[in-house]
């Protein structure tokens, strides 16, 4: 685990970039952004202040960083199963073609997106899937393959949500990351189908992934109120009905395993 | 309005055009999100649901938000009950179980919005739903309005997230959403079982990896199939 080589990689793809408009204009690299931001000159200098704590262009790449750095890790996650001889029973492939494609997509979509901020995406770590020897047969045994699946889809909803706040004065960047973290859901609740699990999380139980995944889903308390007063349905079914967040360090504290270098 | 912009290297920034609203307008002044908050509990504006005839507003601000979301969980909520109450023939276990599920988590998030709604203004009220298009002994149609119910739901606060001025709210319906998304997923892997569908490529852009997004304007119209009562939203955008 190099957590603090992570930090430390987050944190220079931020202090890099002394952003301004006309960096992310000459960034930007595309004439039609270039041209659409050009005539919407506030746009990007501003973000669309509109909070209290309204966020700078610098928070939000980092944010997008943090977002990169887990896509890669299931983009290249998937890539390696789907190319295991024998791992994937073939009823099973499309499913992970999909998923496969959608990480791969949002791998783009993210560095794209940074770019077009005046950001500097943060280049692709080295994985290491087995975690150090704790899952030695990750690309062999199907049954180890979709446990991590499932930890790294449940986490990424996780990580996505426990971000939202933090993009909240940028509209534009804000939806895209609420469109990545509602797919990173569709996934999970199919992996965790094809394990025999509900697609959704009771209380906090893991389904055999590792405990930090789930460390908080367990939760009754949303906006102030202990939901068990205020409707008639089931303890399990309330925990399954709000999925809660992770910060950005517990998310790391996950990841971090897999992650070499 | 928006316009998607979309560069040769992926890129996707959606700029987003509106007119300046009452949020708009104070951030421009300068007001802060305090003053902002104290307006949702003070200001008639904001907290007021007005009938028009035998409808329903949704009103403004935030506010108008969670009525919204509060309204598309009352039609849910109210979809589900009725699924279980009458069963379609040949329900198998395993559907039994995830269509019994969601009917509970719908109702939770129907009884949530209300109770948050409540300690601060006052929420719209029960909505009267018409599901007479949908064949509740029939499985494929009970599972493709389910399908269509959650790809709404999920679009519905993908797109509203973004108006939403209160980091708290915006978390709870992150909280929310993905459980929608993992309904979507549920439900269209019954239809279509091991295929691509639970995340197919008409609702997640096969290029982009971004699921679908509308606003309440988009929503309203769909929704209105199976609502009895007449919901409007004259001051959301």
């Amino acid at each position: 685990m190099k957590l603090e080589k992570i930090y430390n990689e987050l944190q220079d793809n931020v202090s890099d970039e002394k952003v301004t408009r006309r960096d992310a204009l000459s960034k930007a690299g595309n004439f039609g952004i270039k041209a659409a931001l050009a005539s919407l000159p506030f746009v990007l200098s501003s973000l669309i202040t509109k909070s209290a704590k309204a966020q700078s262009t610098t928070d939000i790449i980092a944010v997008l960083n943090f977002a990169l750095t887990l896509e890669y890790l299931e983009a290249k996650f998937y890539q390696m199963g789907l190319a295991a001889p024998g791992l994937i029973p073939a009823g099973d492939r499309t499913v992970f073609l999909q998923i496969s494609k959608h990480e791969t997509a949002h791998v783009g979509a993210l560095q794209g997106t940074i770019t077009s901020l005046g950001g500097t995406p943060v280049s692709e770590p080295t994985f290491d899937f087995t975690a150090g020897g704790t899952y030695p047969d990750v690309f062999t045994n199907y049954a180890t393959f979709l446990t991590l699946a499932q930890a790294f889809e449940d986490t990424g909803v996780r990580a996505y949500k426990g971000q939202a706040g933090n993009l909240i004065s940028n509209d534009a960047v804000l939806t895209a990351a609420l469109q990545i973290h509602s797919v990173e859901a569709r996934h999970a609740s199919e992996v965790r189908r094809i394990r025999n699990n509900k697609g959704w999380i009771t209380q906090a139980n893991t389904g055999g992934a590792p405990a930090p995944v789930y460390n908080g889903e367990n939760n009754f308390m949303q906006g102030g109120l202990d939901v068990r007063t205020i409707t008639t349905v089931s303890a399990d079914a309330i925990t399954e009905a709000f999925d809660e967040t992770l910060t950005k360090d517990q998310v790391l504290a996950i990841a971090g395993p897999f992650i070499v270098m | 309005m928006s316009e998607e912009i979309k560069g040769t290297g992926g890129e996707l920034i959606t700029l987003v055009k509106k007119p300046i609203s009452r949020r708009n307008f104070l951030v421009f002044t300068g007001i802060s999100a305090a003053a902002v908050t104290l307006g949702i509990q003070g200001c008639k504006e904001d907290s007021v649901t007005t009938p028009i005839g035998t409808g329903v507003d949704l009103g403004s601000g935030d506010v108008g938000i969670l009525n919204y979301a509060y309204a598309l969980e009352q039609l849910e909520a109210a979809f589900y009950i009725k699924v279980m109450s009458s069963p379609y023939s040949g329900m198998t276990a395993a559907e039994s179980s995830i269509l019994s599920d969601i009917r509970d988590h719908e109702i939770a998030h129907r009884d949530f919005f209300k109770a948050a709604i409540s300690a601060v203004a006052t929420p719209i009220p029960s909505l009267e739903v018409n599901f007479s298009s949908i064949n509740f002994a029939d499985r494929a149609s009970v599972l493709n309005t389910a399908k269509a119910f959650e790809d709404l739901g999920v679009s519905a606060y993908n797109g509203a997230g973004y108006f939403i001025t209160s980091a708290v709210y915006l978390e709870l319906a992150g909280k929310i959403v993905s459980v929608e998304a993992r309904h979507a997923a549920a439900i269209r892997d019954l239809l279509n079982p091991r295929s691509a569908d639970f995340a197919g490529d008409d609702v997640v852009n096969a290029t982009t990896g971004l699921d679908v997004q509308r606003k309440p304007s988009q929503v309203l119209p769909i929704a209105a199939t199976y609502l009895t009562t007449t919901v409007t939203a004259n001051n959301l955008p």
